[in-house]
């Protein structure tokens, strides 16, 4: 690791001022991407700026429509909460297999949606859950916030401090993972809204990063069950490929996965 | 058999100081003054050295040398050898490429080292290592052996024309053709054994200590064999002559083979101590290994099996390519050798095998014995042709092995090995009995209802341990003899440590070892130290590795205990007024046969060592050296027997049961021996369905790091039930045959006939990922 100075926020002012000082600021949150990244020297910020230890940061809050969960709140934290358990099963669900204990206890929402791993859980979540990212500077609906693989719309110095998701009437969440990262290899969120509208979204499959699935949307919309995938072709087009799994099989999995999402969302 | 004798399952000594963090290992050792090396590896598969500028790392806070392989050639310190000769066909000797430590002109894999810097912490030493400018010219590079032999294939050394390093026969080829002709059916198989990364959780580490005053050099290494380390790096490497050379391997943390070999690092940390006058301290990590640490495996092989109209085997004909990587590692040469070719009869009475193995040079990491080294990749293409020929024979496929089984012993195989003992049809029989295994065609039609795919899969497998009596082995081109030595040293207070020149890095010695003395004796073994590890107090011993050390190094503690005995007999006797003979040992005491009159063994040791009442003409003391030299391989064998279900939707394979039963003659202590069984089988099973090293066109390491090679874990491996027919080695003392390899051996056939069996397609390669496994099913 090369030499950094680190700051430990007090409140979301607090950090947003020192990143601002740093000549190569980078927000720490729940560390289990940045510290094996700077521990291998592929990193070298300047000032490292630590967000879990703000305290408006942190926890679950139910809402009129909905419920919101506070930035630097652990993946640990939102699986066993039972207010998240009771509004969306499929979400507390995708918190508890989120890594390993460890990362669980450490790794936060905010960190996991700001980095945009195309592998990461919480990314199809919040898109098929149709949720709002709250930043210290403004609000982002889930359709605009990824931008790719490990790209969002967040802006240099900004900080998600919470993500607001509505209520839900069905969601979902099957996750293949890759053997030897146990990453998600692909994993689907399905989640159907009390009006009746079906969102689903896939990690780990796309070019792009995380993706709504509309061949599967317009089926489960018209009949929510996992029989009513059995026909549905997913393009391998624009799949990523690599030695765990090739386009052809990940389109496979986004449509196996998608049916046991439904499964599990009953 | 006492409470912590023969046959115990004994908790382990060695596991208190281990699992409450005291175990001291190489990167505990902190010498004052000590410096830190950190290696500047080539980023390029093949490329020309054109020079190394370190005029700005030598300037920075911190930095002592940084230094070159031109250095380490220009003050004639060795080449990396291989230490055994293996002969081609046509009666020409192997063709071996140098190997310098670091390269000085050429570098012809990712991650070789071309300089080192020598700084006063690892951080400064990593800092400046970012400041060392190295000129490459690429080269174009070649990472797999079909590639390697084309015709116009870039070369990778010299001294090897079409980058084969030998191209070597064993058998008879006359009489295998003529097997052929004869057949009433014959079967074809080609397959891949893939290659492995050994993965070790303790990486390689050097602590290096030049004392001017002395001219002596002290390394501490992670090393499986200390002994034959300074042996190389004394006569090969020009390091010290022996007696000014210690080599401590003090707890290591695994070693599969990997740890066997003397690399690189550990001789540039020895020169680098004496050119900058300070310890010198190299820790590897986890990238380092995967790019250094030899790898395991990686065959390709055609095979044909002959049958006659009864189904019984004729003929065994193999063609093995065997991809050695850039260099040849120590015993590179006579792992796709003498320790696979040799285990091609497998269990089975095969009148004619005729095997060639070409070895050939590519731009990867070099390869050397893993776990099982080349009986894996035997038992592996045997077993998988076993069940290949059922299907196409249309019998059963334990039937059609049950017919084949040898059933005489002693039994010479067409290949060298003659095998002393066993009982094939007691093993299939209790594997299959323990997975009713008639009762699988009713499950597997349950499993169909249930939308999942269900297999099958057997694997009998048979290895030889125990390497070997040496004139054998010299015979065959080994570079050194295989016996072991035991030292046993009764102190004047009754306590006894044992020196051998095997290394324990998991095996548990400590406890195992004791509990031979325990049995013999009647102490407990907490009476007993071994002592190993240290050439400085072992005088020699050959190390670990192939499941040696209780059938040759138990068996030289034996040989030398049977001196103790003999010496204390006789003080005791002289004590106690009695004859010699009639003496008996009994719970720690020498007792004279049919009487109440004994001394205690502290006693016998006391008066040993006061010398004031021994027997006329005896040597004061009680300590006795034994060498002891194999008379055979050992021939561990076993059958298992493997059940699981295929996800058709995802490819993916779950375990509903695995069953092993193993055949290890006598065992010292049954709970190691469980603990070694479940280990190989993890690795195994590793090798089946999750491990295999990936390099791309140009010789980049893709599964350079746990996020891309999958090692098992705990939720990958099913509960294993084991069990055990023993027939007793008669080759050795103990009746023991070796037990730390065969899970490695015996499980990836198995794993892969079940899969292949649930999915109705033999074209599956390891490893069998989901998404292999997926296309196998969907085409």
């Amino acid at each position: 690791m090369y030499e950094t100075t680190y700051h430990r926020a007090s409140s979301v002012d607090d950090a947003a001022a020192a990143f601002a000082k740093g000549k190569d600021s980078k927000f720490l949150a729940g560390g289990q991407t940045l510290l094996p990244v700077m521990k291998q020297r592929l990193a070298a910020p300047s000032d490292v700026i630590d967000l879990s230890k703000i305290k408006d940061m942190i926890g679950i809050v139910p809402t009129n429509n909905g419920i919101e969960i506070k930035g630097a709140t652990t993946h640990y934290d939102v699986a066993e909460s039972s207010d998240v358990q009771k509004a969306i099963p499929g979400l507390a669900y995708l918190a508890s297999v989120i890594g390993d204990p460890a990362v669980r206890y450490r790794g936060t929402i905010g960190g996991s949606l700001a980095n945009n791993d195309p592998a990461a859980d919480y990314p199809a979540a919040v898109l098929a859950l149709n949720a709002t990212v709250k930043t210290n500077k403004r609000t982002i609906p889930a359709d605009d916030f990824f931008k790719g693989l490990f790209a969002t719309a967040l802006e240099d110095g900004e900080i998600i401090t919470a993500v607001s998701f509505p209520v839900t009437a069905k969601s979902g969440y099957a996750k293949f993972r890759n053997p030897a990262s146990r990453f998600a290899l692909t994993a689907v969120f399905v989640a159907r809204s009390p009006s009746g509208e079906v969102r689903v979204a896939a990690a780990g499959a796309s070019q792009s990063g995380v993706m709504r699935v509309g061949a599967i949307e317009s089926a489960l919309t018209t009949n929510w069950s996992a029989s009513a995938l059995d026909n549905v072709k997913v393009s391998a087009s624009g799949m990523l490929s690599d030695i765990h799994g090739t386009a052809d099989y990940r389109a496979n999995l986004v449509r196996v996965m998608a049916q046991r999402a439904v499964i599990a969302a009953g | 058999m006492g409470v912590e004798g023969i046959g115990a399952s004994v908790v382990r000594k060695e596991d208190r100081r281990f699992i409450t963090g005291k175990g001291r290992y190489v990167d505990d050792v902190k010498l004052v003054g000590m410096t830190y090396a950190h290696f500047i590896r080539s980023p390029h598969a093949h490329a020309k050295v054109k020079g190394i500028d370190s005029s700005a790392a030598l300037k920075m806070p911190g930095v002592v040398a940084v230094l070159t392989g031109q250095q380490i050639v220009d003050d004639k310190v060795g080449n990396l050898i291989c230490g055994w000769a293996i002969t081609s066909k046509d009666g020409s000797p192997m063709k071996m490429g140098a190997w310098p430590a670091m390269a000085p002109e050429t570098v012809r894999f990712v991650g070789q080292a071309v300089a080192v810097v020598i700084a006063d912490t690892k951080n400064l030493a990593k800092d400046a290592a970012e400041a060392v400018v190295v000129d490459y010219e690429e080269l174009p590079a070649v990472a797999d052996v079909r590639s390697a032999i084309k015709p116009g294939a870039v070369q990778l050394h010299p001294e090897a024309p079409g980058n084969i390093i030998y191209d070597w026969h064993i058998g008879d080829e006359a009489a295998t053709k003529d097997a052929f002709s004869k057949a009433a059916n014959v079967v074809t198989l080609e397959l891949t054994n893939n290659r492995l990364v050994p993965n070790a959780m303790e990486p390689r580490a050097a602590v290096a200590d030049y004392d001017a005053a002395e001219e002596h050099y002290t390394l501490w290494t992670t090393s499986q064999n200390p002994h034959v380390a300074r042996l190389v790096l004394s006569a090969f490497y020009n390091i010290a002559p022996e007696h000014k050379l210690r080599v401590i391997a003090p707890d290591v943390g695994g070693g599969f083979g990997s740890k066997i070999y003397i690399y690189p690092e550990e001789m540039v940390a020895l020169w680098a101590s004496k050119k900058v006058g300070r310890p010198v301290k190299w820790t590897g990590d986890r990238s380092e290994a995967f790019l250094t640490d030899a790898h395991g495996r990686d065959h390709i092989s055609k095979a044909e099996m002959a049958f006659d109209k009864d189904n019984k085997i004729l003929g065994l004909r193999v063609k093995t390519h065997a991809n050695f990587g850039a260099y040849m590692s120590l015993f590179s040469s006579a792992v796709p050798t003498y320790l696979y070719a040799t285990l091609l009869s497998g269990q089975y009475v095969i009148p004619a095998i005729y095997a060639e193995v070409v070895a050939v040079y590519t731009n990867t990491t070099p390869v050397d014995a893993y776990r099982g080294a080349g009986r894996p990749e035997a038992s592996y293409l045997l077993e998988r042709m076993m069940e290949t020929a059922a299907r196409q024979l249309k019998v059963d496929p334990a039937e059609l092995r049950k017919t084949n089984f040898i059933t005489q012993f002693p039994y010479q195989t067409p290949v060298i090995m003659a095998y002393d003992i066993g009982n094939f049809h007691a093993s299939i029989d209790a594997a299959m009995k323990a997975i009713d295994y008639a009762g699988f065609p009713a499950r597997k039609a349950k499993a169909k209802a249930d939308g999942k795919l269900r297999g099958i899969g057997l694997s009998c497998y048979i290895e030889a341990c125990g390497i070997a009596p040496s004139k054998a082995v010299g015979s065959l081109g080994a570079g050194v003899g295989l016996w072991e030595s035991a030292e046993i040293r009764v102190n004047p207070v009754g306590t006894i440590e044992v020196l051998t020149g095997t290394h324990s890095h998991g095996q548990g010695h400590e406890t195992a070892f004791a509990q031979i003395i325990s049995e013999r004796l009647g102490v407990p073994i907490s009476q007993v130290s071994i002592v190993h590890g240290d050439t400085d107090k072992v005088q020699f011993g050959m190390g670990t590795y192939g499941s040696r050390s209780i059938a040759v190094g138990g068996a030289a503690i034996v040989k030398a205990m049977e001196k103790v005995e003999a010496k204390a007999k006789k003080i005791a006797a002289h004590a106690l007024e009695a004859s010699e003979s009639d003496i008996v040992i009994e719970n720690g005491e020498f007792k004279v046969t049919g009487t109440d009159k004994s001394i205690a063994l502290p006693m016998v040791a006391l008066a040993a060592y006061t010398a004031h009442n021994l027997p006329d003409g005896m040597e004061p003391g009680l300590k006795e050296t034994a060498f002891y030299d194999p008379t055979n391989f050992t021939f561990p064998a076993g059958a298992y027997i493997c059940e699981l279900e295929v996800d058709p939707g995802t490819g993916k394979t779950s375990f509903v049961n695995f069953v092993a039963a193993d055949d290890f003659g006598r065992l010292i202590n049954p709970m190691i021996v469980e603990g070694q069984v479940h280990g190989g089988l993890a690795q195994g099973i590793g090798q089946a369905l999750l491990e295999g090293v990936v390099y791309d066109g140009t010789g980049q390491l893709v599964t350079a790091s746990f996020m891309d090679y999958s090692m098992p874990r705990a939720d990958d491996l099913p509960s294993f039930k084991l069990s055990h027919t023993t027939t007793l080695c008669p080759g050795n003392p103990l009746g023991v045959k070796g037990c730390g390899e065969a899970g490695a051996i015996g499980a990836s056939a198995a794993v892969i006939n079940a899969i292949t069996d649930a999915i109705g397609n033999n074209k599956l390669e390891m490893p069998a990922t989901p998404d292999r496994v997926w296309h196998a099913i969907h085409g």
